[in-house]
């Protein structure tokens, strides 16, 4: 086996050292009942590169990539083109091979960035401080919901109608344990009046900007309901390049802001590995959940990193932790920021402007079409249109004419038969103008 | 000094230890490097993008009104600053790194180019489900290798690492205790477990109680069978356990808790000492997580990802997280809304968005097809066979609590061997660094004194292992015979002395602020 370095004569040489006989003598603590041959396991035997290559390559071609087609999908994960530096960096093996940063003399390379990470997450968010980040967008607003509730010591969680389903599930599946989780409304292209279901037992409210549907959010009257019965407002968002022309949560007076990082640096990879970012005022610091790296000094003076405030992590407080949370989302959380390096921000405000423009034009074009209604009247790269056909058996129709059109809403929210003919159509700076020809020209004859 | 016939020097000959200052303040090929935040210009970027006019924008009013504040570099400059700061890393690619518990092994190159494959990288989680029966076909065939291995029926694949995983059986185990009707609250817990066990008991509203350890290191039998009463959901074990030993009584402990109505969950952190020979499901295991990134060496990365699939007994099985799923005469197809369910489906919730961690799928089942069934209990049997190898020609200088053996893939050593040597575990830790190794995990299980937790892994071959030994062996005596010093200074070769963790927690700085703006 290619990756086992030791011979038969080392093993050999290595049982006469410890003393035993055999290697199944290492094993006797364990029941012999419970030891079974290799031939009770239905799995094949050890491969080749080439051959692991070669079927796992079979498998692959037998899906449609994004770059592959015309696309435009988003919903919550964006195709976005990722500069070639970020995938060679992070695949250095002192990145990719190394673990949590227990040591830190000999882990700065890791905690360095993931303090300039922190630092980017509260610049984009307009927040004061943000963790080195957590599994994804939608774990990260169920961590933010248990922080509201341990701050507030109140039990119910608003969320908004726009809130990417996915997200408000993930939400209701931790925070209904301890709490109440509400659900406002679906009201595609409009806000709906969450200011009414906020009361004095309310914990937070939870807005997406922009939201599931693509519209853009004022969160500032939403701040100001929230804040008057002494809740907390999350500002969710799902498409962080939006943050390069729309106006941060954090100055719309967001309490904690959380988001899905995965469209800086990191591909869709069929909805894992992402990077969830956390950030929040520094009040609540104390009450974060996940990783912290802080600046400090070594014995020489030096400036160094470390993680920090750990008495709030399971590996220290165990049952009385902040979180459960064990992992970060370190290489991904690396892809990020070396993309938003590479970036900077003339890079990011040019990138955020062209998804717009790219948008903008997608959508005014689409609208022209004969069956087609834009629902959304406000928003980033991303909006929603109304068909004169149910949007799932569209979707399906331009597939196989090789075009991937969107997310048809009764994926997110089937039982919902007034979203049955809404389709969430996205373009970024990957969509071509022969991308939106193909999808107006086939969308045409199909709704005809 | 001699020379070869280029001129060159072929021996570097012997020179002082030199501690003058540099000029630049750089030492050779260490590089010291600042923040990116203080590199840099306005206006430059490193993407080459057109710029697009907005002459009408929708943005519903909400358009950013202040600069972000990030910093302008080039390519050539951002590539520069994290190739400086990779170096500043260990990585198990630059040497052995015996981190008890958290395995690092050998991570194949082959994984990485895989998980980039267009038809897998570049795939959307929400694209028609008819263009990406591919990658339905791989989680489905991931799934296959992980209900063999474990000999377990189901597995829910969404958990997105260890503890995530964790949170998955124990809430699958809540609902399966609620559709009988019952209340139970409680759940037993060694005192040697991760931490991340208590926590997430406590996540998933149960209340903890713990339950001791016996000196030959495994839990108390009969404390645990005291404490089975019927207000107990479950119990949360690791096996092999976190002192490195297999739990003899395990088949018992799981009898004695299904015949108290609750369910045995596995903490599959070290199933990597098992795999391909024992399977979780014949020792009576309700529910089991499976670090994709230790056992089947999916890369560490800094601290992550991870991806925690969890297999579930049949009596667990019905209630596995959304989506699920199913392979029938039209192929395969993702159940993502509980009005789709298939007959018996209950299932508790969603846990996250989409389906999983797919990229360390992909490098999971191509760590598994090259391995194979033989390959994996090789892997097993050469991680512990290395462990009883440290062991054994460690524990006669170090003091090994358990050292009459056979541990299974990680030797647990305490810290009496130092005990009036004036050097602590985290100084020899440290020493261990300026010798060119990662230290091994410290302080962990917390039940015993200063407890240091090798854990070398099947990737080691005899040679490296010997010069390993050999280190170990020389650094003991060392610190046996007082010679405190290279332990108290330690580490002086790496990037950075030791750092004041003390004052980085009282006044926390989390971030960079620009000088003006700071206070």
């Amino acid at each position: 086996m290619r990756y086992h370095p030791l011979t038969p004569e080392d093993r050999l040489a290595m049982i006469e050292r410890i003393g035993v006989t055999s290697v199944d003598a290492l094993f006797k603590d364990v029941p012999l009942a419970a030891v079974v041959p290799l031939s009770a396991f239905d799995l094949p035997d050890g491969q080749g590169e080439m051959e692991v290559e070669r079927k796992l390559s079979r498998m692959a071609q037998t899906n449609i990539a994004a770059g592959a087609a015309p696309f435009f999908c988003g919903a919550g994960a964006y195709k976005h083109h990722v500069p070639a530096a970020v995938d060679h960096l992070i695949q250095r093996s002192e990145f990719l091979t190394s673990y949590t940063p227990y040591q830190p003399e000999i882990a700065q390379g890791t905690l360095q960035y993931m303090f300039e990470f922190q630092t980017q997450v509260a610049l984009l968010t307009g927040m004061e401080v943000a963790n080195a980040s957590l599994y994804d967008g939608s774990t990260a607003t169920a961590e933010a919901v248990l922080m509201a509730q341990r701050i507030t010591k109140r039990p119910k969680a608003v969320l908004s109608g726009g809130l990417h389903p996915h997200y408000g599930e993930t939400v209701e599946t931790v925070a209904a344990l301890s709490g109440e989780v509400l659900r406002a409304p679906t009201m595609p292209g409009r806000a709906e009046d969450i200011a009414a279901m906020i009361d004095d037992q309310t914990a937070c409210v939870v807005v997406q900007s922009p939201d599931v549907f693509g519209l853009i959010r004022d969160l500032k009257p939403i701040a100001a309901a929230a804040h008057a019965k002494g809740a907390l407002l999350i500002a969710v968002v799902t498409e962080v390049i939006s943050l390069g022309l729309l106006e941060a949560p954090g100055f719309q007076d967001a309490d904690v802001v959380v988001a899905e990082g995965q469209a800086i640096g990191n591909g869709l990879s069929f909805g894992g590995p992402y990077v969830g970012l956390f950030a929040t005022r520094e009040k609540f610091l104390r009450q974060m959940p996940g990783r912290l790296t802080g600046e400090t000094v070594d014995a020489s003076g030096k400036r160094g990193y470390v993680l920090t405030l750990s008495t709030r992590e399971q590996h220290i407080r165990r049952e009385k932790a902040t979180s459960n949370i064990c992992t970060n989302s370190g290489l991904c959380c690396l892809a990020f920021t070396i993309h938003l390096s590479l970036l900077g921000e003339e890079g990011l405000t040019r990138l955020a402007r062209l998804n717009h423009a790219k948008a903008s034009a997608l959508a005014d074009r689409l609208a022209q079409i004969k069956g087609v209604e834009l629902v959304t009247p406000a928003f980033f790269n991303e909006f929603t249109l109304r068909l004169s056909q149910p949007a799932a058996s569209v979707v399906e129709a331009l597939a196989r004419k090789g075009i991937l059109a969107g997310v048809p809403a009764s994926r997110l929210l089937p039982h919902d038969p007034t979203v049955r003919n809404l389709l969430i159509v996205a373009a970024t700076e990957c969509t071509t103008d022969e991308d939106c020809d193909a999808f107006a020209t086939a969308l045409a004859e199909v709704l005809a | 000094m001699t020379m070869n016939n280029q001129g060159r020097p072929s021996s570097a000959g012997t020179v002082a230890p030199d501690d003058t200052a540099t000029i630049s303040g750089d030492r050779g090929l260490d590089h010291e490097e600042p923040l990116i935040f203080e590199l840099g210009r306005d206006g430059m970027t490193g993407v080459d993008l057109p710029n697009a006019q907005l002459a009408d924008t929708r943005l519903g009013g909400m358009r950013r009104k202040q600069p972000i504040g990030l910093p302008g570099l080039s390519e050539p400059e951002v590539i520069r600053h994290y190739v400086r700061l990779s170096r500043m890393n260990y990585a198990i690619d630059a040497g052995l790194y015996p981190l008890g518990s958290c395995t690092m092994k050998h991570n194949p190159r082959l994984n990485e180019k895989m998980a980039r494959l267009p038809g897998f990288g570049d795939l959307h989680p929400l694209a028609p489900q008819s263009t990406v029966q591919g990658a339905l076909a791989l989680i489905s065939e991931l799934m296959k290798w992980l209900t063999a291995l474990t000999g377990m029926p189901a597995v829910a694949m969404s958990p997105k690492a260890g503890s995530h995983g964790e949170l998955c059986g124990l809430l699958s185990i809540r609902a399966a205790i609620a559709a009988r009707g019952e209340k139970r609250t409680r759940i037993l817990v060694p005192q040697s477990a991760h931490g991340t066990n208590p926590a997430t008991a406590a996540s998933a509203g149960f209340t903890i109680d713990e339950v001791s350890g016996t000196p030959d290191g495994r839990v108390d039998m009969i404390e645990l069978e005291g404490k089975l009463a019927p207000d107990v959901a479950a119990i949360m074990l690791t096996n092999p356990n976190t002192c490195g030993l297999f739990e003899r009584d395990i088949r018992h402990m799981a009898d004695a808790t299904h015949k108290a109505g609750a369910y045995f969950y596995c903490d599959g952190a070290n199933f990597n000492a098992i795999a391909g020979r024992v399977r979780p499901g014949d020792l009576g295991v309700d529910a089991m997580h499976i670090n994709l990134h230790k056992t089947f060496s999916t890369p560490h990365g800094g601290g992550g990802p991870g991806a925690g699939p969890v297999v579930l007994s049949a009596a667990l099985a019905p209630f596995a997280p959304l989506p699920l799923l199913l392979h029938d005469a039209n192929g395969f197809r993702l159940i993502e809304d509980r009005d789709d369910l298939p007959a018996g489906a209950k299932p508790f919730g969603r846990l996250c968005a989409f389906h999983g961690q797919m990229g360390m799928f992909v490098r999971a089942l191509a760590y598994m097809l090259s391995h194979g069934r033989d390959g994996v209990r090789q892997a097993s049997e050469d991680a512990v066979l290395s462990a009883n190898y440290i062991l054994a020609s460690l524990k006669d200088v170090m003091s090994a609590p358990y050292g009459e053996g056979p541990c299974m893939h990680e030797a647990l050593f305490d810290d009496s061997f130092l005990e009036g040597s004036g050097v602590s575990t985290l100084d020899f830790a440290k020493a261990m660094i300026d010798e060119g190794y990662h230290p091994m995990t410290m302080y962990f299980p917390l039940v015993v004194h200063g407890a240091m937790l090798i854990e070398p892994t099947e990737s080691e071959s005899k040679e490296s292992l010997d010069r390993f030994i050999h280190v170990m062996r020389a650094l003991t005596l060392e610190a046996v015979a007082k010679n405190t010093t290279r332990f108290a200074g330690a580490p002086r070769f790496a990037p950075r002395r030791r750092l004041d963790e003390t004052a980085a927690a009282r006044k926390p700085v989390l971030r960079w602020k620009r000088r003006e703006a700071a206070e």
